[in-house]
C-alpha cells in the first residue's frame, strides 16, 4: 500500500435518522417551566380571542432524550474541520480554539442587553474599542465599524458608505469597476447600492493590470472592488499603480479583505492605496463558521469616510467607553443594536492568545503552506498560472479531462480518502478551477496525507475512471439529484392531512 | 503557537521541497515599499489562563441577566435556553463546517435547515422560509426589497411602532435605490393607527410594513391592515421581534401576511449584547423565486435515498452576480440551528406555555406597577410581555436609581420618540420573578 493507508477516509456506525416531525408521541416533553408565581389567567382575557391562535400544529412532541439522540445523529453526517483537513480555497478554514467559546459565553457577556446603561456596559464598549484598534493595525485603516454581520454585509456597508462620500460632493457616480475573478457577492452588492458594474479582466499574470483599469476608469467611476489577494490566491502587485489610477480620478479602493489571512503582519491593505476594506472575523480570526455563520464582517476605513461610518461608533473618552450616534452624515444602520457582540468576543481572545508574532506567523505558514502543496501537485494537476502563491493554489481538472474525469469528479473522489473537497469550479475565469487552501492550522503530515490522495486521484483516474464518477462512495449518501431539487422544489416537511 | 502544528524543522523541510531558501521569497511579488517593517499593534500573546483571566475581567465590568433583574426588551429578550440547546451546537459537526457546499458531507446541516424552514412556517403560517438571515432588522429590510422587486413600486409605508433600529435599517437599505418611506402614527391604543394606514396606502405603495408585538408590546390586529394593503396591491410585511409571542398569537400567515420577518434571538440564543442574532424570512410560494438567502431542498441521491441540498441558487450571488436577488452569503445557520433545537425541545405545548407564562407575568407586572405612585400606563391596548409606563420623574434619573438596587428597569423612550420623553418602555419574561416585579414597583414608588 502507498502512503494513502494513513488517510483517514474509512467508514463507521452511521445512523439513520428521520426527520424531527416524523419521530414522537403525544404528551411526550423536553422542557420544563416554573410554576407560575403570579395569578393564572386565561390568555383570552388579556388579548382578544381572535388575535390568538388555536395552537401549532405539526410541531413534534419528544423527550429530551429524544431532542439529544436526534441531533447528535444527524450532527455526524457532517464533515467539519474539528475532523480533518477542510481546504475549501477563499474560505480559511481554520482551526477554531475552544477558548473562544468559552469566553463568549461568560455571563457579563452572553447575558448583557445591549440597551443596558453605558455605565454598566464598559467591559463590552472596552472590548469592542480595542478590537477596532487592532483590526486597524492589522488593516492599516483610520477606524473600523464591527456592525456588518458577514462578509457581504460589510461589502454592502462599505459601498454605501462610498455612495454618501461622493454624494456629499455632489455625485455618487454610477459605476463600479470589478475584477472578473471577483466573488459573486461584490457585483450583488454594488447592484445593491444601484451602481453598474463594469468588469475588469486580468492580466495574462492573473493579475489586474494598471492599463486596464486606466482604459474604463472615469469620473463616473465610484470605485474599483479589488480582492487582494486575488481569488487566484495571488497578490496584487499593481495594486499600489492602480490604487493611484481610481484616487486620480476621483474615485475610491475598495479591497475585499476576504483573503488577508495571508498578508496579516506581512503587509497592509491601507499601504497599498486601499480606501475601505471589510474583515470576515469568521476567515482571518478563527469565528467559527458553523455550517454557514454566524460571521461577521467589520469594515475598515481611511479617515475621510469616517463621518459616513453608520451609528453608534464607539468612542473613548478619558477611561470611559461610549456609544456615539451623533453623526450626521452617517449612512445609518446595517443592523439592529451593534453588532454581533458574540463573535467580537471570540476574535478578540484570539487575537490577544496569538499576539502580533503569533500572527504574522500565521500568515507565513498559511503561505507556506499552500506553496507546498503547489510545489507538489505540479504536474500531477495542470496549474493555469505557474508561480509562487499566496493563501491558495488554484489547480485544474485539464490533465484528467483526457480521460473524461472532471473536477467534480475527483472533489467527490476525495471525500472517500477522508477529506473535505477544496472549492470547486471558482474563480470562474479557470475552467475546472480546484482553488485549495490549506491555512497555517495544518501540519506537514496532513498535508502529506492529502498530497498522496490527490496523486492517487490522479492515477485512478487514469486507471479506474469509473471509480471517480461513482463517488464519494464512503458517504451514508452519495450524489444528490440537484436538478430534481430545483426543478420540483420540497422546502418543508408538511402535515399529512 | 498552540494553533499552528508546523514546527520550525516541518517548515524548513517544506521549504526545501518548494525549493526556496525562506519564506520571504514566498512574498516577493509584496512590493517591499509596502511590507510592514515593525511587529503589529496588539499586545504580546497570552496564555490561555491569562486569556481567560483578561476576558472574565472585561465581563465583570458588565451588567449581566444573572447578577441584575433584567426588564429590558426592546427587540432583546431575556429568555431561558434548555441546557441541551448550548451542548448540541457545541458539538464540532455543527460548530466547525462551511457553509453545506458538499452535500453527501453535510447532511446532518443540511437537515437541521431543512427542519429549521418547516419550524419557521409552522410557527408564522407562512408556506415558504430561508435558511436563515443575518437578525430581524436586516431581514425586514431585505422584505423591503423584495417587495419593491415583486410589485416594481418605490413607496414604502411604516408603522412608527416598528422598532425604531428595524426603521432605520429598512431606510439605509432602500434609500440607496431610491425608495421612499413614510411613516404611520400610532393611537393611545398603542398599536398602529388603521386611519392613518388607509390614507397613507395607495397604488404606488409597494408593502405595508408593521411589526407585532409592536416595539411597544402592543398586539396589531393584522387581518385588517393585510386587507387595506392588498386592497391597493401592496404587500404586507409583518416584523415580528419577539417570535415567543408566537406561542400564543395567530401566526401573521393565517392574517394573510405576504412577508414575515423575525428576530430568532429569543428562541435559545440570549442576550448576548444584541448579536449574533437571527433572521426569520418566510414568505408565499409564488414568490419563492424572488426570496432572498439559501434555500434547502429535499431529493434523492443516486440511489434513491432521501437527502438534502441547497437549491435554487439560481437566485444567488454566485450564479446570478449582479443580477442576484441579495448578496447575502453567510448567514446565520449555527444560530437557526439554536432556534430549531429549542423549538422541538419545548413542542407545541411548551411554547404555549412559556408565551402563557410571559403574558401573565407581564399583566401582573402591567397591574402592580400602574398602581405605582406616580406611574400610569400610557396605552389602552392588549399586551404581549412588554408594555409602556408614564413616570412622572425623568425616565432616565427612575433607571438610574434602579440600577443602584441591581435592577435594570427598561428602556427610555425618549432615546427614540421625542413625543414619549415622559416614558418607560418594561418587558417581563419567563425570568423574572414575582419578587422581581414587586421589588421593581416598590423601587419605583420611592420605597426601599
Amino acid at each position: 500500500m502507498s502512503g494513502t493507508e494513513k488517510t483517514v477516509g474509512t467508514r463507521g456506525l452511521i445512523l439513520n435518522e428521520p426527520l424531527v416531525f416524523e419521530q414522537g408521541s403525544p404528551g411526550r416533553t423536553a422542557y420544563s417551566l416554573p410554576p407560575s408565581d403570579v395569578p393564572e389567567r386565561k390568555a383570552e382575557a388579556l388579548i382578544p380571542k381572535r388575535l390568538l391562535r388555536d395552537g401549532i400544529p405539526g410541531l413534534p412532541e419528544l423527550s429530551e432524550v429524544d431532542v439529544m439522540r436526534h441531533f447528535t445523529r444527524i450532527s455526524q453526517w457532517n464533515y467539519c474541520v474539528d475532523l480533518g483537513f477542510y481546504p475549501l480555497g477563499s474560505c480559511t478554514m481554520k482551526y477554531n480554539p475552544r477558548i473562544n467559546e468559552d469566553m463568549a459565553r461568560i455571563p457579563g457577556f452572553a447575558k448583557a442587553h445591549p440597551y443596558q446603561p453605558e455605565e454598566v456596559s464598559q467591559g463590552a464598549l472596552q472590548l469592542m474599542w480595542e478590537l477596532e484598534q487592532y483590526l486597524a493595525d492589522v488593516s492599516g485603516m483610520d477606524r473600523v465599524t464591527l456592525q456588518p454581520s458577514a462578509g457581504a454585509h460589510g461589502e454592502l456597508t462599505g459601498v454605501m458608505m462610498i455612495r454618501s462620500y461622493h454624494a456629499s460632493r455632489g455625485n455618487p457616480r454610477s459605476k463600479i469597476l470589478i475584477p472578473d475573478s471577483a466573488h459573486g457577492t461584490n457585483p450583488a452588492s454594488s447592484a445593491l447600492c444601484g451602481y453598474k458594474v463594469v468588469p475588469v479582466k486580468e492580466g495574462p499574470r492573473g493579475v489586474v493590470e494598471p492599463k486596464a483599469v486606466a482604459e474604463v476608469m472615469d469620473d463616473e467611476v465610484a470605485a474599483i472592488m479589488v480582492t487582494n489577494p486575488n481569488t487566484l490566491g495571488l497578490f496584487e502587485d499593481r495594486i499600489i499603480e492602480v490604487a493611484k489610477i481610481v484616487h486620480a480620478k476621483g474615485g475610491q479602493v475598495y479591497c475585499d479583505g476576504a483573503n488577508l489571512n495571508s498578508v496579516m503582519g506581512v503587509s497592509r491593505p491601507g499601504d497599498w492605496g486601499v480606501d475601505v476594506i471589510q474583515i470576515n472575523l469568521h476567515k482571518t480570526f478563527s469565528q467559527p463558521h458553523g455550517g454557514g455563520g454566524p460571521g461577521a464582517g467589520p469594515v475598515a476605513l481611511k479617515k475621510h469616510l469616517a463621518p459616513f461610518m453608520p451609528v453608534p461608533t464607539v468612542e473613548k473618552q478619558g477611561n470611559r467607553f461610549l456609544l456615539d450616534y451623533k453623526r450626521p452624515k452617517s449612512i445609518g444602520k446595517v443592523r439592529a443594536f451593534y453588532a454581533s457582540f458574540g463573535v467580537m468576543v471570540r476574535s478578540y481572545t484570539y487575537i490577544r492568545s496569538m499576539g502580533p508574532a503569533g500572527l504574522r506567523r500565521a500568515a507565513e505558514v498559511a503561505v507556506l503552506n499552500a506553496n507546498y502543496i503547489l510545489s507538489q501537485l505540479k504536474g500531477v494537476y495542470h496549474l493555469p498560472y505557474d508561480r509562487h502563491c499566496m493563501h491558495e493554489c488554484v489547480f485544474t481538472d485539464a490533465l484528467q479531462a483526457r480521460h473524461d474525469i472532471h473536477t467534480l469528479d475527483i472533489a467527490k473522489r476525495l471525500i472517500d480518502y477522508g477529506f473535505h473537497p477544496p472549492t470547486i469550479y471558482f474563480p470562474l475565469i479557470v475552467k475546472g478551477a480546484l482553488m485549495i487552501e490549506p491555512t497555517e492550522t495544518e501540519s506537514k503530515e496532513t498535508i502529506d496525507q492529502f498530497v498522496a490522495a490527490m496523486k492517487r486521484i490522479a492515477q485512478e483516474a487514469q486507471e479506474n475512471p469509473e471509480l471517480l464518477r461513482l463517488a464519494p462512495h464512503n458517504p451514508r449518501v452519495t450524489r444528490m439529484n440537484e436538478t430534481k431539487a430545483a426543478r420540483e422544489p420540497k422546502l418543508r416537511w408538511r402535515p399529512v392531512s | 503557537m498552540r494553533y499552528i502544528p508546523n514546527t520550525d524543522a516541518d517548515c524548513r523541510a517544506m521549504l526545501q521541497a518548494i525549493g526556496v531558501r525562506s519564506v520571504e521569497e514566498l512574498f516577493a511579488d509584496v512590493p517591499p515599499a509596502v511590507r510592514l517593517k515593525r511587529p503589529l499593534k496588539v499586545p504580546p500573546a497570552m496564555a490561555e489562563s491569562d486569556v481567560a483571566r483578561h476576558l472574565r475581567a472585561l465581563a465583570a465590568k458588565n451588567a449581566d441577566a444573572d447578577r441584575y433583574a433584567m426588564f429590558l426588551g426592546a427587540g432583546c429578550y431575556n429568555h431561558f435556553s434548555p441546557a441541551i440547546v448550548n451542548h448540541l451546537v457545541l458539538r464540532g459537526e455543527f460548530l466547525t463546517p462551511y457553509t453545506p457546499y458538499q452535500p453527501e458531507v453535510s447532511q446532518g446541516t443540511l437537515q437541521a435547515l431543512f427542519e429549521y424552514q418547516t419550524l419557521v412556517c409552522l410557527l408564522t403560517g407562512m408556506e415558504v422560509s430561508n435558511a436563515s438571515m443575518y437578525e430581524g432588522a436586516s431581514a425586514t429590510a431585505e422584505a423591503v426589497l423584495m417587495a419593491h422587486r415583486v410589485t416594481g413600486r418605490t413607496e414604502i409605508v411604516m408603522a412608527r411602532a416598528v422598532h425604531p433600529d428595524y426603521r432605520t435599517v429598512a431606510r439605509t437599505y432602500a434609500s440607496q435605490l431610491g425608495v421612499s418611506f413614510r411613516e404611520v402614527p400610532f393611537t393611545e391604543a398603542g398599536v398602529t393607527d388603521f386611519a392613518q394606514v388607509r390614507k397613507a396606502l395607495n397604488e404606488r405603495v409597494a408593502c405595508l410594513v408593521v411589526q407585532s408585538p409592536n416595539f411597544f408590546g402592543g398586539v396589531e390586529d393584522l387581518a385588517p391592515l393585510a386587507e387595506a394593503a392588498h386592497a391597493v396591491g401592496a404587500l404586507l410585511v409583518v416584523a415580528v421581534a419577539e417570535p415567543i409571542a408566537l406561542g400564543i398569537l395567530k401566526p401573521p400567515g393565517e392574517c394573510r401576511a405576504d412577508i414575515v420577518t423575525a428576530e430568532g434571538q429569543g428562541l435559545g440564543t440570549g442576550l448576548n449584547f444584541g448579536g449574533p442574532a437571527l433572521g426569520f424570512f418566510a414568505t408565499r410560494d409564488k414568490f419563492i423565486r424572488h426570496m432572498p438567502g439559501r434555500l434547502v431542498g429535499e431529493t434523492v441521491d443516486r440511489e434513491g435515498r432521501t437527502g438534502y441540498v441547497l437549491t435554487l441558487a439560481t437566485r444567488e450571488q454566485h450564479i446570478r452576480r449582479e443580477k442576484a436577488t441579495s448578496n447575502i452569503c453567510t448567514s446565520e445557520s449555527l444560530i437557526g440551528l439554536m432556534a430549531t433545537i429549542y423549538m422541538v425541545t419545548m413542542g407545541p405545548t411548551g411554547l404555549r406555555d412559556v408565551a402563557l407564562l410571559n403574558l401573565r407575568k407581564a399583566a401582573y407586572a402591567k397591574e402592580r406597577l400602574a398602581k405605582v405612585r406616580g406611574v400610569g400606563l400610557r396605552f389602552s391596548g392588549p399586551t404581549f410581555n412588554e408594555f409602556v409606563l408614564r413616570t412622572r420623574k425623568k425616565p432616565g434619573e427612575v433607571l438610574t436609581s434602579l440600577l443602584k438596587r441591581q435592577i435594570i428597569g427598561g428602556l427610555d423612550l425618549g432615546r427614540f420618540y421625542p413625543e414619549l420623553k415622559d416614558c418607560l418602555l418594561v418587558c417581563v419574561t419567563e425570568q423574572n420573578s414575582r419578587d422581581e416585579i414587586d421589588a421593581l414597583a416598590k423601587a419605583l414608588g420611592g420605597g426601599r
